[in-house]
């Protein structure tokens, strides 16, 4: 294994431990990711990958094992944690209010509220700041939606991906991604996967699910392999192939 | 671009305002039509006496449409008012409190209805239709052992303060309306400029991805409920001071008047979709059509049949503008 | 051994049960509504001569006003539970018959209180008072009250399609001595029988015309809610206000000049003596038939000439709630 950089993980994670019942989803799993790079996950089905995520996300709580962020314990009670630690992430079916604009689903769970008295007393919004911030961010990810007061239920898939996308790019330390371009079709998974790159670009860390192999190996710098809860490697695109990537993934090697 | 690709709209239409104009040319179209019918509908006078008369059901309609809002309903609302009612006229006169510690007791009454609701729609997780149709039934059996089943008068005045008017034009306006309109203002606000507002809308429209943003899903419910609560104990004071006595048989089908105006003013039962003061026009509505059909001359029993179209219509017309900008 | 016992046990049982049911005749009493002070009322008087009499009562309501699936259960459940009479004040009086009919091909003996049903033969008996007549009262009342003056009349009604409004609405007409459709009828709207509303009602009918001079209501909650709008209108005084029931708060409200009079009906009356025929019935087999009218007094402290009445003294002593 040759890492891209051997600088200390901003997040890691040790012997996780997760059980629903007499199904075991996580039975002791460990991950490591390294600042400034694109960490994609990935596993047959069955191998952990959407719990491991929903435990750094703060969206389950582990049974057991821990948590590091930047070196120090953290323990999510809720994805509210996770987010106030800078954590974001980009859930399969992207957690998006539909009836909600692009700007306030951009905002959600962290608005923006207007200075002084009218803000800390009055509790008032900042909406002007809230839309003009949103445009902002959406023009330096070069997603091209128009308005960004627009209900996100009037937009087509890809669009609405992007706003989830762009929603976690927000984020102050991590993004993770559950299964990014899996409802998209080639030309929109592309400017998705082009849009992760901007994120990694932009100082953020980013760890990707996928089933999708041509698509982690387009994208990521590294590869974390899981089966059966498990971490069982982590492997770099250019040292292996997709096909003996897939092999260590089901057991054959 | 992630633009050119499928469909842009770039209207910047915010499906959540715009289904008020709907309500509200409804009701103007009403006032117009009965204008014509009757030369005394158009008066100063005449609207305030049709606000004085939604007053009641305005104020629990407030609490019904944050309910709807998430994706629940409150069937318990008209009888929590009446308990809450019949609590505060009986402390004044049996117990001999003052009016003030009275009102105060009827309304704790009511936010304790409105805590259990919410306590039982999150903590047990019962859908809120089987919990506020128990609430319903143990408001309803309370209120009528506690009041023996008897009207209760001979209030104090202080109670009755709401009811009193002051002259606006050429109308008497009471404190009620007043009241009712100051309160619906002030929701309104909140629901627009407020994060807290925003959540609630969010947990409405997807209640998944509100909790996964880190909104505290479970607090904001049971706020939710808790305050509307609130609302069926105003709602009872006003009533109190509307007729001037607790009347415990009040109420009875408050809960359906109050779903029938929140759907009229166009807020949709799915949740996460509505403005507030759409539920005001909804109700007002429901107002227009009894007193103009009445000044017409009109039976009562029509008045229910247009009530029931209206609501058919309302629904029917907010579903099919939604799929047409979808 | 256990099973012998059992056995003795069980036809111990028959044999005593039949000789129990002989001493306590077991009476059904099914209101239309649970909670309204006049049912209550019934109820209590039923109570009252069932325990006088040895006889064990079992009640049932609906939960409003034409409930009529609820009484029909209550009636299946009372003749299955080996009532040998019902006494029932039918929510809808067509649609109970057939649950009445099969009661009484069970046996039971079936007994209409307050309003009768249709048709009238499909019950036993009748105990009720004549709520056309407690209308025909106040209408004949109302015009004595109004010595000749052209009359502005506004009727608060119930709801439509029930009886006992419909009833004592006509009554009001003919003892006033107009027909349904005459222009001094001004405006009807309807209550629900419920304060709130008839306060309602009476507002709007002000607006359509504000010179009403006769107001006929379904019952006094409704006369209490259309009073406050007469006042807060400035025409209490110039109104004549009648009413129907004869419960206490009403008696009160007459007493107090709010309601110029109202037809007292007596809801216990009807309750003991259907209790009574019930008793009747289970001990020597013998029906009540026919219709037992059980009076309607007229209340008021303003006594007009022409017009049968008694003071509101009178009224107090036999009004019933509280």
């Amino acid at each position: 294994m040759t890492p891209a950089n051997q600088s200390a993980p901003v997040l890691q994670a040790r012997g996780l431990v997760k059980r629903y019942g007499h199904v075991t989803a996580l039975a002791g799993v460990d991950l490591d990711l390294l600042p400034g790079e694109i960490l994609a996950v990935i596993g047959d089905n069955g191998a952990g990958k959407s719990t491991l995520v929903k435990a750094l996300s703060g969206a389950l709580v582990p049974d057991g094992g821990e948590i590091r962020l930047d070196g120090r314990v953290v323990k999510f009670r809720g994805p509210g944690d996770a987010r106030r630690e800078g954590i974001e992430t980009v859930y399969q079916d992207l957690a998006v209010a539909p009836a909600m604009t692009v700007a306030e689903n951009l905002f959600l769970g962290r608005e923006i509220r207007k200075a002084g008295l009218l803000g800390s007393v009055f509790r008032l919004l900042d909406k002007k700041r809230m839309l003009a911030d949103a445009a902002a961010h959406m023009e330096s990810l070069q997603i091209g939606i128009a308005s960004m007061r627009q209900p996100v239920e009037s937009l087509s898939g890809g669009q609405r991906q992007a706003v989830a996308v762009a929603r976690s790019a927000f984020a102050r330390h991590v993004v993770i991604m559950d299964e990014p371009t899996a409802a998209l079709g080639v030309k929109e998974s592309r400017m998705v996967l082009d849009l992760i790159r901007r994120v990694r670009d932009k100082g953020l860390p980013v760890i990707f699910i996928s089933h999708n192999m041509p698509h982690v190996f387009d994208v990521a710098d590294r590869i974390h392999i899981a089966r059966l809860g498990k971490r069982v490697a982590v492997v770099s695109p250019g040292e292996i192939s997709m096909a003996e990537a897939v092999a260590i993934m089901t057991g054959a090697i | 671009m992630l633009g050119q690709i499928g469909r842009d709209k770039g209207q910047g239409t915010r499906d959540k305002e715009h289904s008020a104009i709907g309500p509200v040319a409804a009701l103007l179209l009403a006032c117009a039509f009965f204008a014509s019918q009757s030369d005394r509908f158009l008066t100063g006078q005449n609207f305030s006496l049709i606000l004085q008369q939604v007053v009641v059901i305005g104020v629990i309609a407030i609490g019904q449409t944050l309910v709807v809002l998430t994706a629940g309903i409150d069937l318990s609302c008209g009888m929590v008012m009446a308990l809450g009612s019949i609590v505060m006229s009986k402390a004044a006169v049996d117990l001999g409190v003052s009016s003030a510690a009275a009102i105060v007791c009827g309304v704790m009454t009511t936010v304790a209805f409105g805590l259990v609701n919410g306590a039982l729609v999150t903590l047990i997780r019962l859908p809120s239709f089987i919990v506020t149709l128990g609430t319903l039934n143990i408001a309803f059996a309370i209120t009528q052992i506690y009041s023996e089943s008897q009207t209760v008068s001979g209030l104090p005045d202080g109670m009755l303060v709401l009811g009193d008017t002051f002259r606006a034009g050429d109308a008497a306006v009471t404190y009620g309306t007043v009241l009712m309109l100051t309160l619906y203002v002030l929701v309104w606000l909140a629901l627009r400029e407020t994060a807290v507002g925003r959540h609630v809308y969010a947990v409405g429209n997807n209640a998944e991805a509100a909790r996964l943003m880190g909104i505290p899903t479970t607090r904001l419910i049971l706020g939710v409920y808790t305050f509307a609560g609130l609302m069926y104990g105003i709602a009872a004071l006003l009533a109190v001071a509307r007729t001037g006595v607790g009347d415990p048989q009040a109420g009875q089908t408050d809960n359906l008047d109050s779903i029938t105006a929140v759907v009229l003013g166009g807020t949709s039962l799915f949740g996460g979709r509505g403005v507030i003061l759409g539920t005001l026009v909804g109700a007002l509505i429901v107002g227009v059509f009894r007193n103009g059909l009445t000044l017409m001359g009109v039976a009562s029993v029509y008045q229910i049949l247009i009530t029931g179209i209206l609501v058919i219509l309302a629904v029917a017309t907010d579903q099919l503008s939604r799929r047409r900008s979808a | 051994m256990h099973n012998t016992r059992a056995v003795l046990t069980l036809i111990l049982a028959c044999a005593v049960t039949p000789a129990l049911s002989q001493t306590q005749p077991v009476i059904g009493l099914i209101t239309k509504t649970e909670t309204n002070p006049f049912f209550v009322k019934m109820r209590e008087g039923a109570a009252e001569t069932a325990k006088a009499k040895g006889a064990r009562l079992m009640t049932a309501a609906g939960r409003f006003d034409g409930d009529n699936a609820s009484q029909v259960t209550a009636i299946e459940n009372m003749v299955a539970a080996g009532a040998k009479a019902i006494l029932i004040t039918p929510s809808e009086t067509k649609a109970i018959v057939p649950a009445i009919r099969k009661a009484r091909a069970a046996g039971v003996m079936v007994i209409a209180l307050d309003a009768p049903t249709e048709p009238q033969e499909a019950t036993d008996a009748l105990f009720a008072t004549d709520n056309f007549k407690a209308g025909l009262l106040i209408g004949q009342y109302a015009k004595a009250a109004m010595a000749g003056k052209p009359a502005k009349i506004a009727t608060l009604d119930l709801a439509p399609g029930i009886t006992v409004g419909k009833l004592r609405h006509d009554g009001f007409l003919r003892g006033f001595g107009v027909k349904e459709g005459d222009p001094s009828i001004v405006c009807s709207a309807d209550t629900q029988g419920d304060q709130a509303r008839g306060q309602t009602a009476m507002e709007n009918c002000l607006q359509r015309a504000p010179d009403i001079n006769v107001v006929y209501t379904i019952n006094e909650p409704a006369a209490a809610g259309a009073h406050r709008a007469l006042r807060a209108a400035g025409r209490d005084r110039s109104v004549v206000l009648i009413s129907v029931d004869g419960g206490c708060a009403g008696v009160r409200n007459v007493k107090v000049g709010v309601i110029a009079a109202t037809s007292q009906q007596y809801p216990l009356k009807m309750a003991s003596l259907g209790v009574e025929a019930a008793v009747e019935y289970a001990k020597s087999g013998k029906k009540a038939s026919g219709t037992i009218d059980t009076g309607v007094t007229l209340i008021t402290d303003k006594p007009m000439k022409g017009v049968d009445s008694k003071d509101t003294a009178f009224g107090m002593e036999g009004c019933w709630g509280k």
